[in-house]
């Protein structure tokens, strides 16, 4: 206040610039000290009681068996997490895409002119929207899977290859090629299919003609798999039961199936309240232009309506499928072996519990940041490009 | 969109929706007989479950267990002295509440009769309603229906109250104080409670009840010094609460109450050992803050710039601007947002029970099916239904009651 020299800078606790940096350095300051405090806490905690504060436990021998997968307990924990998350993945790819399809099923039925479907989509909703998933989830596994699936002197064949029981649901399954080769002749069949569905736009485009992209490229795409199962030499086989076992074929863990089940359901109660809502922001206009053309009440719903809406659609949809992702943790709860389940067992089996827990958080956020990010994405390439 | 009118016209009236909304097409009769089917059936399996083949006896025989869990039995009478306490407050806030939109014009219950009023309560909160005089049936004391009834007569005693204290214009050292004192309300019940049987063993529904509230009080300011960080120009600041924010929302819930299960003690000094209920309560207050602050910050980015420009020309300080014009809106605007958080957390505290093996409603659900006059009777279905009835009734209610809050507010028509 007393300075009167020419420059007017006012003193360095007065000064805003300055000021600014030393607040966000305090807060900086407090939260380092906390997690110092933490740490510190940490390692004596951990010398105290003797228990290793690094990663080295990935590598000791698993010493557990993980059902329903090919894992041998001698392996390391490494593999194991690499089950458990292969397993997370499974369960959440699964589960995505029948939630989606019942969501947006059950979405559409909400807004249906017929009485009995639209009350029985609203129901739908409001039971499943309103309970906890772990109440869902206990219900189904135990309530429904356990009690009403037939043990396996009594299975449940309706055709002689599917098997249902308690122990697993048997369907047939291929053999003799590895993994890869499939996925090969997969991803042939999709580029495929895209190629074609270009090609048949550019002549649309060109000629008027009707496109057929779908019957084309699905045709395209189902022979490339025959083909290329044949070619292979695959084998198909068929489950059958052995003694008390499920052999041949591929085995749906019960856990699994329950699981998948309760997600799916509980997710398609949320999905289809989104889909409302995407649909009704849809202008009124476009549907009544469609009509207007004279298209069926499908054209009007599949070619006009859904693409709009689903445009809208995509950022509250991408936030359910992380949801879902996230909540495949409490498969643990019920004994199947996806990351949460392994990272438990694992702790339980000796290894040390923070850094186990630690990388398994680390994973989930790195799943939900690349799920975000292609949402991100998908959002970008299909947002509505103004003229 | 209409069909042709020589197919609709004729008929009864009842002939005639049945032709517009079930027959309109063949497709739509097809529908109708199918699903009408499955609904028909659902029914019958429904009540024939509830009304003939549920075997309710290990639900009447554990409804204390199942509610408040292992609270000693000769000590009901502080739950229902809190219980009432908290009818008293709840009406006082009402009546204060409704007094204030009185006096500003907003209140669209000075139209209604006394009876208009408890028919629209009954008609928002008929199902809670009915579901306490379900669960005060199953009792075979005269304890809970005495402290229903106490709670009613308190809470249309505060009601009254509050009203007549509303119209009033009292000195502004009485009203700060009467604020405050309510304020302290729920922290006053909490110590009552807490001196008849210590936090660390409240189980039951009680459990899944106040963990959820206190998770979402503990986590407000929490939630909201995130949302303003986020939002600052401070880089320091905004690059930690994004940090924080993406963590923990990318985290699933059930691992984290895991990992406080097991890996918490390592973190804090031997000495503070913090029981299960504090574990839990600690990871909901974390993972709703951060939910909690995506919401605010919505909320901030919901006012129009002007107010806060209008604040400036005023010549407030940068905290007042916030503090007294931009924050009091952004919260007013999500408050129906807050409230699906809220179920969701409400819904939530069962993961507590599976993580930490508190007893709470579900896990309870479940031990009591192991119990030797029950076990093997596969019962779980019995006791499963009676848990998500309890749940779907209490979120059902409130998401209801948050539509009707964003219409009143008229969230986004604005």
């Amino acid at each position: 206040m007393t300075t009167t020299e020419g420059s007017s800078r006012p003193p360095f606790y007065r000064d805003v610039r300055v000021l600014k940096w030393l607040f966000q350095l305090v807060v900086f300051a407090i939260v380092a000290a906390i997690a110092l405090w933490l740490w510190g806490n940490f390692r004596r905690n951990a010398a105290a009681s003797g228990i290793p504060t690094s990663f080295d436990f990935l590598s000791a021998p698993a010493t557990f068996s993980i059902p329903g997968a090919d894992f041998n307990p001698n392996s390391p924990v490494r593999s194991a997490y690499v089950v458990g998350f292969l397993n997370t993945l499974r369960v959440s790819i699964v589960g995505i895409i029948l939630a989606t399809v019942l969501g947006v099923l059950i979405g559409i039925g909400r807004l249906s002119t017929n009485w009995v479907v639209s009350r029985l989509s609203a129901v739908y909703v409001e039971v499943f929207r309103n309970l906890p998933l772990l109440v869902l989830l206990t219900f189904v596994f135990l309530g429904v899977v356990l009690q009403f699936m037939p043990p396996i002197a009594e299975a449940w064949t309706p055709v002689s290859w599917i098997i249902v029981s308690n122990r697993g649901i048997g369907v047939p399954w291929y053999e003799g090629v590895s993994g890869w080769a499939l996925l090969l002749v997969l991803a042939i069949g999709m580029v495929g299919w895209w190629l074609i569905a270009r090609w048949r736009q550019r002549v649309f485009e060109r000629t008027g003609q009707p496109s057929r992209a779908g019957i084309l490229g699905s045709g395209f795409f189902l022979v490339t798999l025959i083909l290329g199962w044949v070619l292979l030499g695959a084998m198909l086989t068929l489950p059958s039961i052995d003694g008390r076992q499920i052999i041949d074929g591929i085995r749906v863990d019960p856990s699994f199936f329950a699981l998948l089940l309760g997600l799916a359901i509980y997710t398609a109660s949320h999905i289809a309240e989104i889909t409302r809502g995407s649909i009704q922001a849809v202008p009124r206009g476009q549907g009544e232009a469609a009509a207007a053309l004279a298209l069926t009440g499908f054209q009007r719903m599949w070619k006009v309506i859904l693409p709009q809406a689903m445009r809208i659609a995509i950022p509250p949809l991408g936030n359910q499928y992380l949801n879902l992702i996230k909540n495949s943790s409490l498969g643990a709860g019920f004994a199947y072996f996806e990351l949460t389940n392994v990272t438990q067992t694992t702790v339980g089996n000796g290894s040390p519990s923070v850094p186990a827990f630690f990388l398994t958080l680390v994973i989930y956020v790195v799943i939900s940041l690349v799920t975000s990010g292609l949402v991100n994405l998908a959002n970008q390439r299909f947002k509505v490009v103004e003229r | 969109m209409t069909s042709p009118p020589t197919t609709l016209g004729t008929g009864t009236r009842a002939a005639r929706w049945a032709r517009k909304h079930l027959f309109r097409t063949w497709l739509d009769s097809a529908l109708t007989i199918v699903f009408g089917g499955l609904a028909l059936y659902l029914i019958f399996r429904f009540v024939l479950f509830v009304f003939v083949n549920a075997r309710w006896e290990i639900i009447q025989v554990n409804l204390k267990l199942l509610m408040v869990g292992r609270w000693p039995s000769d000590q009901l009478m502080v739950m229902a002295v809190s219980v009432a306490v908290l009818g008293l407050w709840v009406g006082l806030i009402a009546g204060l509440v409704h007094r204030r939109q009185m006096r500003a014009g907003q209140s669209r219950l000075t139209a209604m009769t006394g009876g208009q009023r408890v028919v629209d309560l009954v008609r928002r909160f008929g199902l809670i309603i009915g579901t306490v005089l379900l669960l005060l049936a199953l009792t075979n004391t005269n304890g809970p229906w005495l402290m229903a009834a106490t709670t009613v007569v308190a809470s249309v005693v505060g009601r009254v109250i509050g009203g007549a204290a509303g119209t009033r214009v009292l000195p502004r050292w009485v009203a700060r104080t009467g604020v405050l004192l309510l304020a302290l309300v729920p922290f006053a019940i909490y110590v009552y409670l807490s001196r008849t049987l210590a936090l660390a063993d409240w189980e039951g529904f009680f459990f899944n009840i106040t963990s959820a509230i206190a998770g979402i009080i503990l986590c407000f300011p929490l939630g909201v010094l995130l949302a303003l960080a986020r939002r600052s120009k401070l880089r320091l600041l905004q690059s930690l609460s994004i940090l924080y924010i993406e963590f923990v929302r990318g985290s699933p819930l059930f691992v984290l109450l895991l990992m406080a299960n097991v890996s918490l003690e390592f973190f804090v000094p031997a000495s503070i050992a913090p029981s299960k209920v504090i574990r839990a309560i600690v990871v909901f207050t974390i993972f709703t803050g951060a939910y909690l602050a995506e919401i605010v910050r919505g909320g901030l980015q919901s006012v129009p710039r002007g107010q806060e420009e209008a604040a400036k020309s005023l010549g407030l300080s940068p905290t007042k601007q916030m503090g007294l014009i931009v924050l009091p809106q952004a919260l007013r605007n999500v408050i129906p947002a807050q409230i699906g958080q809220f179920i969701s957390l409400f819904k939530d505290t069962t993961l507590a029970g599976l993580a930490l093996g508190i007893l709470d409603l579900l896990e309870g659900a479940k031990a009591i099916t192991q119990q030797p006059d029950f076990r093997g009777q596969g019962l779980i279905i019995e006791t499963l239904v009676f848990v998500g009835f309890l749940f779907w009734v209490g979120s059902f209610t409130m998401s209801r009651e948050s539509q009707r809050l964003e219409r009143k507010l008229g969230v986004g028509t604005r």
